[in-house]
């Protein structure tokens, strides 16, 4: 099935918005009606047809815009994806698994030719016809890691396994929930994880740790992490945080409909064959709450998720500016029915 | 089974030592067997009659791109019946189960060089490990010991292959390894890899510590060929079976050979993956395992059943 | 508070008899720290090289002091970047076997510890010790630029003028904690200052 790519924006006038049956294939990330961390990992095993989750590799309405709005990340900052020297064989993993991916789900869009080391890809959607020596990153235009991942939603990191760690030593990271690849490159699982309130005391890393170091391939996992974001913004990254930190006071009873995002985070584990390494996908979600409220049990739900989430997680999701507003929002759909369990939209 | 598995088929089967067997495999369905990094190991799985036999392999480096898997089978002198059954039975045309490849003994990619230390069979991760660092021309030096050149296994291929940077050492012609010697004059930021018998292993390490190297750029693969002992009885408290574990079984064969399912992994006491829950001891466990911590062996409460028994009357696991 | 677990921990210096090198840089703020962990040591001593940063106008009198270390070599550098070359030249030609010892203040540590762990020196091959100064090394989120000994929050950067609040995050790599723009969401209205360097 050919997907219709919008054409929109993730600045300025923010022209973004989801067709219905992308409102309906939204990843959910509520299963009940409270929030609390957890190592909520799982098989990242095939989810329903037209599910963000059918495939390993989720391609969208959203994608060729998407694409260029990395591209305009990478041009103001190109310290936005970076690499070190001993992660050269990791990002041949990687552009392997998207490549093989991408043209297996979406074979009308994206084509994969090999004969041995040498490779033809095609991409459809955004003109590209590249043909290369599989290893031989003199045959591309870009470093394998930069290359491919200007083609894939999602923002990618390279994860070396030493010393009993995980180690974030490569990445593009250009729609990320307020963290830097260029100050957590380098750092281990543990460290990268520091600023997190509350989870580190009930040891969560650790366990999520242990359970990774022993990732096999071909068993990919995955969970969902979510927070919100006011406009569309892919790109709320510390570096801009002066430029956009002020759209969090812009929320009014008037607005919150169209202004207040619900922002999931589709996060995968793949461990790579050649390199040991383990790749860490962040694929983003954004929904408007005027869209999410179509689903009435994701209104009722997230309306009391919300309201009784800990004052600590809402100011480290940096709700806090806007979260009554929002919660007197949706209290308007939120009848106080019972939800049924699950995520999914009855 | 735990795990993704591959089924493949032996295409050859060539003795290239009077102890050393080497098996070269494919997948039945002929399907790309996937890549994987210098080190890893698979579990084979073979049915000896009734008998299912579980033993994990070091993957070969030399076939990285030939979609086939390569280990070399040295035959064990008191082998459980793994090595023998390999050596007996197995020849082209036998079908076997693997695990994918898992890797609990990977290259250091930060190291400024690597120095590579075998002893016999010990070549197989070690030799993996050459191919590599030569393929992304990163600095590295071999030494192997063997007994003669006739048993050390690929001993001309690597001298051909890799030249200078390989050095060998043939007991029986009295030349001695000297570890001591070498890691005197390595350069700061190496890292050393070993892989031999466990008496090598130690005397190895113990120079590098002794020479002031620290313990993160110290690295042996440490799989244990898991060994018999005396039979114990053994009851799983949630399934209600009771069985008995041989003296040429171990725990973890005895769970499956009862038809209980239990996780695994490497089945050489170093994952971490079968670890479970031990209601009551009578008698004394026997931890050969190098995962759970000294505190953790003392306390009794967990067992590795890959490797580890009881020494006494009965065992009972949470399983 | 939570525990932060990115904040570097540092150590208590102890020479291992099983090194055959002691590489020692510190600043003299830890001076005091040396002279305590290599006391009674001669052997030691005797394979030990100290690499000191003594600013221009730090009061003389001192050799009585580094005469008494022992050491087979002292060296004084007059700033932590010449130190920082020295130790960059030291550790690419060591062989494996030498132990470095670092003493001196936070920002000193942090320089060197990541140019050390650069060099593939890291872990149980480098020991530490706090002295002197706390005050921490800070980068700018937004235009990348570095601070020294920071021990207010928030501070203005150096470089581009925001007013940052430090984060409880820290970069081995940079060597450097977390500035953020502290009034982004309210321009003009700061947080109270606290001390960071407690």
């Amino acid at each position: 099935m050919t997907i219709p790519f919008k054409t929109e924006t993730f600045r300025d006038d923010f022209t973004f918005s989801n067709s219905e049956a992308a409102i309906r294939r939204f990843p959910f990330p509520f299963d009940r009606d409270a929030y609390m961390y957890a190592v909520n990992i799982e098989q990242h095993m095939p989810g329903p047809a037209k599910s963000a989750t059918e495939f390993p590799i989720d391609i969208d309405e959203h994608y060729v815009a998407e694409m260029a709005d990395r591209d305009l990340v990478l041009k103001a900052d190109p310290l936005r994806c970076q690499s070190l020297p001993h992660m050269m064989t990791a990002e041949w993993d990687l552009l392997e698994l998207l490549m093989t991916s991408m043209a297996r789900d979406y074979p009308e869009h994206f084509s994969l030719e090999r004969s041995g080391r040498e490779w033809h890809w095609i991409n459809r959607p955004l003109g590209i016809d590249q043909r290369f020596t599989f290893e031989d990153p003199a045959t591309l235009p870009l470093s394998p890691m930069e290359y491919i991942t200007r083609q894939c939603q999602g923002d990618f990191c390279l994860l070396d396994q030493r010393d009993d760690n995980l180690w974030m030593d490569a990445g593009i990271v250009t729609t990320q929930a307020d963290w830097s690849l260029d100050f957590d490159l380098g750092m281990n699982f543990i460290e990268w994880h520091g600023p997190v309130p509350l989870a580190h005391e009930i040891g969560v890393f650790e366990r999520a740790l242990k359970f990774l170091l022993n990732l096999q391939q071909g068993r990919p996992v995955r969970r969902l992490n979510w927070t919100m974001t006011i406009n569309p913004r892919l790109d709320t990254s510390p570096e801009n945080y002066h430029r956009w930190g002020i759209d969090r006071t812009t929320v009014t009873p008037d607005n919150v409909g169209d202004k207040v995002h619900l922002r999931v985070e589709l996060q995968a584990l793949w461990r790579l064959p050649r390199s040991n390494a383990i790749v860490f996908s962040i694929r983003c979600y954004l929904i408007k709450m005027r869209e999410l409220v179509t689903q009435p049990k994701w209104a009722r739900r997230l309306h009391r998720v919300l309201r009784d989430l800990p004052g600590e997680l809402a100011d480290y999701k940096g709700l806090t500016n806007y979260r009554e507003t929002t919660v007197a929002w949706l209290s308007k759909y939120d009848d106080g029915a019972p939800t049924s369990p699950g995520f999914h939209p009855d | 089974m735990s795990g993704e598995t591959i089924a493949v088929r032996v295409v050859a089967a060539e003795a290239i030592t009077p102890t050393i067997k080497r098996l070269r495999m494919v997948a039945r369905d002929g399907a790309r067997l996937p890549p994987y990094s210098a080190g890893s190991h698979t579990v084979l799985t073979m049915a000896s009659g009734e008998r299912v036999i579980r033993n994990a392999y070091s993957l070969l480096g030399s076939t990285l791109a030939g979609g086939a898997y390569e280990v070399a089978v040295l035959r064990a002198p008191r082998s459980r019946g793994g090595s023998a059954f390999v050596h007996d039975h197995v020849g082209e045309g036998h079908e076997l189960t693997l695990s994918v490849p898992i890797n609990l003994f990977p290259l250091n990619r930060r190291a400024r060089h690597h120095v590579l230390v075998a002893g016999g069979i010990g070549i197989t991760p070690i030799g993996a490990m050459a191919d590599e660092l030569a393929k992304v021309n990163a600095s590295f030096e071999l030494h192997y010991a063997v007994r003669n050149e006739a048993r050390g296994a690929f001993c001309g291929d690597l001298a051909g292959r890799y030249g200078e940077r390989v050095r060998l050492y043939v007991s029986e012609r009295q030349e001695r390894l000297h570890v001591h010697d070498i890691l005197m004059r390595q350069p700061l930021g190496t890292h050393l890899y070993v892989c031999g018998p466990e008496g090598m292993i130690g005397n190895v390490l113990a120079d590098a510590r002794a020479l002031g190297w620290p313990e993160t750029s110290l690295h042996a693969e440490r799989f244990l060929a898991a060994a018999g002992g005396a039979p114990f009885a053994l009851r799983l408290a949630k399934s209600g079976v009771a069985t008995t574990v041989g003296e040429d079984q171990t725990l973890l064969e005895a769970i499956e050979a009862a038809g209980i399912e239990a996780p695994f992994s490497c089945r050489g006491g170093v994952c971490g993956e079968c670890e479970l829950p031990v209601v009551s001891a009578d008698g004394e466990i026997d931890h050969r395992d190098h995962y759970l911590s000294a505190e953790e062996k003392a306390a009794g409460c967990k067992i590795m059943p890959c490797v580890s028994r009881l020494r006494g009357r009965e065992l009972v696991l949470d399983l | 508070m939570p525990v932060v677990k990115s904040r570097p921990v540092w150590g208590r210096l102890a020479p291992s008899p099983f090194a055959r090198r002691h590489l020692v840089f510190c600043e003299v703020a830890g001076l005091g720290a040396v002279e305590r962990a290599f006391a009674g040591t001669d052997s030691i001593r005797q394979r030990t090289s100290l690499n000191l940063i003594v600013p221009p106008d730090f009061a003389p009198a001192r050799s009585e002091r580094l005469d008494a270390l022992g050491f087979e070599a002292v060296h004084e550098f007059p700033s932590v970047e010449t130190v920082l070359v020295r130790l960059r030249v030291s550790l690419s030609q060591a062989a494996m076997g030498t132990l470095l010892y670092l003493a001196g203040g936070e920002a000193f540590l942090d320089q060197a510890t990541c140019l050390a762990e650069a060099c593939g020196v890291a872990g149980d091959g480098v020991q530490t010790e706090h002295c002197g100064s706390t005050g921490r090394r800070v980068q700018c989120v937004h235009c990348k630029g570095m601070m020294a000994d920071v021990t207010m929050s928030p501070v203005v950067c150096d470089h581009c003028g925001l007013h940052l609040t430090v984060r409880d995050h820290y970069s081995r790599r940079l060597g450097a904690f977390q500035g953020v723009c502290a009034d982004a969401e309210a321009p003009g209205v700061l947080p109270e200052p606290t001390r960071i360097d407690a």
